[in-house]
């Protein structure tokens, strides 16, 4: 198992086409850890991927494996193992020897291949289909297999995964994921997981990395992505309902959004003078009440939606459109009148879509 | 259930009536022929007596060899040629195009002229391949030396058909997911492994398609022979076809049906012997090599 390093990592197709397909990268994945590269279609996180395993090779920057460059070096080289999004096995091989094939390519003797395969398959239950034709399998079968044969090798430095659940049946789906989960405990594996399901990537990495048009916009754990998204795609692209994002125009000592004025620090607005500006608030961190309040937003409720567990209230207050999530027990109809604020450390400010540092403050 | 309306019928009696009348009649005619000895107009019913004379027929038995050494040479050069080929043919582009159209190309000729082709190819006054040989100093002879005229008709069908088989390799090579040799990749497989394990079982159907065509094409190969050497010199190039052509000409009707349908038999048998065979192969759980 290795630590994981991109430096300075971009990615054109195209040489000198400018197009580029991921850009500005630096990310780091500590041994051993479990993370996530969570983003839209098309933003870069399969390139990404491929980048790390050696399926391709960077037009710009370096790839570092345990702080040895290997930029250069061919995907068995750097011993990356990959699971990709349709499952892939050996259609005329048994699973035996589908999962004894990375072994047999680099010479390994009997006795250590059926040790090996024979413990592997213990780890993914596939003891009772060894003898079986690979082909005749289901999905999820494959899909184990394709991670065995990932694993089989004790050198593997880390496993790549892209997307690997989308053709898994749902009810295949979650025990797979607890099956990574189990793995990843067990044998202490670097692992990243590509998904542009962020249920997924919360739920499976410790770390997770949020792309979008070939950048990485956000490094850090599930809660940090949620309590403190550091670009306005982070905050609504995460949550569900994401972030209110709202625009912002710089006045004397705060922001304006809407007919509501937001008071900063004046090092806080240095430089942001010509700058797009926007405030996000996650809709769970609006504090709404019925009883007028002092400085909150008197707003009137235009929609309610149910969720199941909670309640969706689309509110208008201010010149500002915003949603709040409040406790499905709570009594609110269409037309009711609601005193809402936006509580200080919870409200963040973004320049040209990023977080303004100074209100990132730490989250109780 | 709906009723389905049953005068769609009606519509079909005019394709019927010309199938029946270009292919089931025939048929029905020739087995019919089959069972009967037929001169001057007149017919015997003589049972199965023309089928054992051409189980029994020295001609029918060395065109029968011939026939099946050919077509079976002629799979073993095409099919790994084909294979190659489409290998090494450009994946996109203009250049996939351009390759695409070169490659195809034999395969738009009729079968007469690439025999007429050929003959002119071959021709001991005109032709390049004599020219050729005799840089090496080989005296090529396409109508007198056996062995030139047998393999000039294999290079003529080769030149002919191994294009169809690089066609289905090419679109089934097309059709393997990038991941498969990402992941061989990462396996650390050979070349050659990965060949064999990914691209070999991939190219099953389009391979089990190509044989069965190429198997049942070469064993009716006639036109193109015809043209080039017209069976000879002998009957060294004198396939099973030729053998039935010469009997139909002889008004031999009753010989000629009963070689005809053990003929097609013949096809018929192989190639379902052929279709069992591709289809299974490696598909069956198949025991480790260790468990």
């Amino acid at each position: 198992m290795a630590k994981i390093e991109l430096i300075d990592v971009a990615h054109e197709y195209q040489i000198g086409s400018g197009d580029y397909a991921v850009k500005d990268i630096n990310i780091t994945w500590n041994d051993g850890v479990s993370s996530a590269l969570l983003g839209p279609s098309g933003c870069g996180k399969t390139t990404l991927l491929k980048i790390i395993s050696g399926l391709l090779r960077p037009s710009e920057g370096t790839v570092l494996l345990d702080g040895e460059d290997v930029t250069g070096l061919s995907p068995q080289e750097r011993n990356v193992a990959q699971v990709f999004q349709f499952p892939v096995v050996y259609e005329t091989l048994s699973v035996f020897d589908n999962l004894a094939f990375p072994l047999r390519n680099r010479g390994a003797n009997k006795q250590e291949v059926r040790e090996r395969v024979h413990e592997i398959a213990e780890m993914l239950d596939l003891q009772d289909l060894l003898k079986k034709g690979a082909s005749s399998l289901g999905a999820a079968e494959k899909q184990r297999i394709s991670l065995g044969r990932g694993i089989v090798r004790k050198d593997t430095t880390a496993v790549l995964f892209d997307e690997p659940l989308t053709v898994i049946d749902p009810h295949m789906k979650w025990h797979l994921r607890r099956k990574l989960k189990e793995l990843h405990a067990r044998l202490g594996l670097t692992m990243v997981y590509v998904t542009h399901d962020q249920h997924e990537a919360l739920t499976f990495a410790e770390q997770v990395t949020v792309m979008d048009v070939g950048e990485a916009l956000q490094t850090g754990s599930p809660r940090a992505l949620h309590t403190r998204p550091a670009a306005p795609f982070v905050g609504y692209f995460i949550g569900s309902p994401g972030m209110n994002l709202f625009d912002a125009t710089l006045q004397d000592d705060g922001v304006m959004v809407g007919d509501l004025k937001l008071s900063y620090p004046s090092e806080t607005l240095q430089g942001l003078g010509g700058k797009k500006l926007q405030v996000g608030i996650r809709p769970e961190f609006i504090e709404v009440r019925s009883d007028p309040d002092d400085g909150a937003i008197k707003s009137t409720v235009e929609a309610v939606n149910l969720t199941g567990s909670s309640l969706i209230l689309d509110l208008a207050g201010k010149g500002l459109d915003f949603k709040v999530r409040v406790m499905e027990d709570a009594d609110v109809n269409e037309g009711d009148t609601l005193y809402a604020t936006f509580p200080d450390e919870r409200v963040i400010l973004y320049a040209d879509g990023r977080a303004v540092k100074s209100t990132l403050k730490e989250a109780a | 259930m709906k009723t389905e309306n049953q005068r769609a019928w009606f519509f079909l009696i005019p394709a019927l009536l010309v199938m029946s009348i270009n292919a089931f009649i025939p048929i029905m005619t020739v087995i019919n022929y089959s069972f009967q000895d037929i001169f001057a107009g007149s017919a015997i019913w003589i049972g199965l007596e023309n089928y054992v004379r051409v189980l029994n027929d020295s001609e029918f038995r060395s065109a029968l060899g011939r026939q099946l050494i050919f077509s079976f040479l002629i799979l073993l050069i095409q099919v790994p040629l084909g294979i190659a080929i489409s290998l090494g043919m450009p994946k996109k582009g203009w250049r996939a195009t351009v390759a695409l159209v070169a490659v195809g190309l034999p395969l738009l000729i009729p079968w007469n002229v690439v025999g007429i082709i050929w003959r002119v190819f071959t021709r001991g006054d005109l032709g390049l391949v004599p020219v050729f040989f005799n840089l090496f100093g080989y005296d090529y002879n396409v109508a007198n030396n056996a062995v030139d005229a047998y393999w000039s008709v294999v290079a003529m069908d080769v030149w002919h058909w191994t294009p169809l088989i690089v066609l289905l390799c090419y679109s089934g090579l097309n059709a393997i997911p990038d991941a498969f040799y990402q992941a061989a990749k990462i396996d650390g497989a050979s070349r050659w492994s990965t060949f064999r394990y990914v691209t070999l079982p991939r190219l099953r159907s389009v391979l089990t398609i190509g044989i069965l065509l190429r198997f049942m094409d070469s064993f009716r190969i006639y036109s193109e022979v015809d043209m080039l050497t017209g069976g000879g010199p002998g009957t060294t190039t004198a396939f099973l076809s030729d053998v039935l052509v010469s009997k139909a000409r002889a008004n031999e009707f009753g010989y000629g049906g009963a070689l005809s349908l053990i003929y097609f038999f013949i096809i018929l048998i192989i190639s379902y012997v052929f279709f069992l065979v591709l289809t299974n192969v490696g598909t069956a759980d198949e025991t480790p090599k260790e468990a």
